[in-house]
């Protein structure tokens, strides 16, 4: 941005006071042709991106079903979503997923990175597999593991009985059921932050750790007092980003718990089940949904914040 | 490179037995935990049903059934499914190319007034989760403001959204604006115009930047789930995935080794896409990233 700026003051006071005519007919017609250009995109973004965002938060104070037109109620939809019992579960559930995904999630792919970094072998074959998981359709990876799940024959508890450890009903017990939805969210998603983290430790100078050693840091110090500061600022970047990520689960839940289990139902489930399960009211899906824009929209703005101090 | 530990440590004898022990756990627990799921969804598709159901798993296959496949790809419909994804995934690649390809060429090189301005207003779109936008995005396509047409069930209702892809104008404006205006100059000079400009001077240029983001929007519109969910509802223009979805769920009474051929399939265009394009991806996420 102030890369242009500059280039237009400094090329405005090199003009003659009255630029020749073809040059400001050409500035004409680019103006004109970079909005030809730029149309489809406008209507793109308007329709799909500017425009629902509006939308989202005048349908919250709407009753619409979709067959008639809508209707203004005031704060009639936030007053019947708070009342719902279903409210605080869901946010309940939202945290305990969240939260849970932190405890299992976050410093795996960390350890996972600095332990893949020391390793001069089969370099490839690491990256590759850790990341295998993330290509795979979200569906198929949930799918996969609710066999893997099953209480019956499933692979999980028929190796934990092998191992003569107890076994567990997984996802149908209401104990287990969060906990369960993590394992295959950790899972399927540890690979894009693990090759973050890589490529962040490869870019820590050298010269740092021999440093260090010279002054009698052993690996733990080198580790604590080196590599830890020098990630500070992604680790930071990583756990904003995974928080965002975790607080909008909805496919876990919806396809190996259902949208109907209690100990499950999370934020977007219950968007969905206001929108298109059960009430088929959109306006009490959009008071739930401009809920969760605003607590994400915090978490958005500071992580815009660090990388926009980060890159200026 | 010099990491945490330096090369002397480990060439020491007791440094050398703790690498080379941690090296085969690594191995092997990586094997396990990342690629031993992967077999077992495409060994356990070929059993027979019965060795499939028994409550202790064999894990080589000792019947062979690869018929679930065929089955699958025939029976439960797979191949339409397959194809259904397919193009929508191609069409949703070529539209939203041209799209961010010609805004992120105005706004680098046509830097029209107000280009910051729009710019910003597309980057805002990067703030916001896609999940809150769900159901006013859901309420759009239902009835498309001003031009009230229903886009549901039409492959327009991916398209569209796709375009709109903020992550993709920027990339694609970042590559451009290192492009130096005097080859557009020459070329303006050699009497080309701004679309024949972009199209045998920039576009060259820019093959590695066009790659990575064809690559990942391939690839996010095979993996998409809500979204196709929720506008496709005639079962015969699901997207695999939703069709999958669907048919694992209660009450639909599939054979449990064509479902897990279906998911084997499913993956199939993923895995290969990773495997020649390996670089690319995730060289494109290391510096994503990095840089938000």
């Amino acid at each position: 941005m102030s890369v242009i700026q500059q280039e237009r003051v400094a090329g405005r006071s090199t003009r003659p006071a009255t630029p020749p005519l073809t040059k400001r007919r050409r500035r004409l017609g680019d103006n004109l042709l970079a909005y030809v250009f730029l149309a489809a995109a406008l209507v793109c973004f308007g329709l799909f991106s500017w425009y629902p965002m509006v939308k989202g938060v005048v349908l919250s104070f709407q009753k619409d079903y979709l067959v008639t037109d809508p209707e203004w109620v005031g704060l009639d939809n936030y007053r019947t979503v708070l009342a719902d019992p279903l409210f605080l579960t869901a946010w309940w559930n939202t945290l305990k997923f969240t939260g849970l995904a932190l405890v299992f999630g976050y410093a795996v792919p960390f350890g996972i990175a600095v332990l893949l970094n020391e390793l001069r072998h089969f370099k490839g074959y690491f990256r590759l597999v850790v990341y295998l998981p993330v290509m795979l359709p979200p569906i198929v990876t949930v799918l996969l593991w609710q066999y893997f799940y099953d209480p019956g024959a499933g692979l999980f508890n028929t190796v934990l009985s092998g191992l003569h450890l107890p076994t567990s009903a997984w996802t149908q017990d209401a104990d287990t059921a969060m906990l369960s939805l993590v394992l295959v969210s950790t899972w399927s998603n540890l690979g894009g932050a693990t090759i973050i983290y890589l490529a962040g430790l490869q870019g820590i100078p050298g010269e740092l750790y021999e440093a260090a050693e010279l002054d009698g840091a052993n690996i733990w110090q080198r580790l604590r007092h080196v590599t830890l500061p020098q990630m500070r600022f992604l680790l930071l970047v990583m756990l904003l980003l995974q928080v965002i990520a975790t607080m909008q689960v909805f496919i876990e839940p919806f396809q190996l718990t259902g949208t109907t289990t209690p100990s499950t139902i999370t934020v977007m489930i219950l968007v969905y089940r206001y929108a298109f399960a059960v009430n088929n009211d959109f306006g009490l899906a959009a008071a739930m949904s401009v809920q969760l824009f605003i607590v994400l929209g915090a978490f958005s703005a500071i992580y815009l914040r660090l990388t926009r101090d980060r890159n200026a | 490179m010099r990491t945490l530990i330096s090369d002397k440590d480990l060439n020491r004898p007791r440094g050398k037995a703790i690498y080379w022990t941690v090296l085969t756990l690594v191995t092997v627990l990586f094997t396990l935990a990342f690629v031993f799921p992967l077999y077992w969804m495409f060994a356990s598709a070929v059993k027979a049903p019965a060795e499939y159901a028994a409550p202790d798993p064999t894990l080589i296959p000792e019947s062979f059934h690869p018929e679930a496949y065929a089955n699958a790809w025939t029976r439960l419909d797979v191949a339409r499914y397959f194809f259904n994804t397919a193009w929508y995934a191609l069409g949703g690649w070529l539209i939203q190319l041209v799209v961010c390809v010609l805004a992120a060429y105005a706004l680098s090189k046509l830097r029209p007034r107000f280009g910051n301005l729009v710019l910003g207003a597309m980057l805002a779109s990067l703030m916001l989760p896609a999940s809150a936008l769900l159901v006013p995005a859901y309420l759009t396509v239902v009835d498309v403001p001003l031009l009230h047409v229903n886009l549901i069930d039409t492959p327009w209702a991916l398209w569209l959204p796709a375009a709109a892809n903020a992550f993709n104008v920027y990339v694609l404006k970042r590559f451009f604006d290192q492009i130096p205006d005097d080859l557009l100059d020459q070329a303006a000079i050699d009497g080309a115009g701004r679309l024949r400009t972009l199209w045998s001077v920039v576009l060259p240029l820019s093959r590695p930047v066009l790659a990575v983001v064809s690559i990942l929007a391939v690839i996010a519109m095979w993996k998409d789930f809500v979204w196709p969910l929720l506008v496709l509802q005639d079962p015969q223009k699901q997207t695999l995935s939703v069709a999958l979805s669907r048919m694992a769920g209660i009450g639909s009474f599939v054979p449990p080794t064509e479902l897990m051929a279906g998911l084997a399939i499913a993956s199939v265009p993923m895995i290969v896409v990773f495997l020649i394009f390996q670089r690319q991806i995730l060289a494109g996420l290391s510096s994503g990233g990095l840089k938000g």
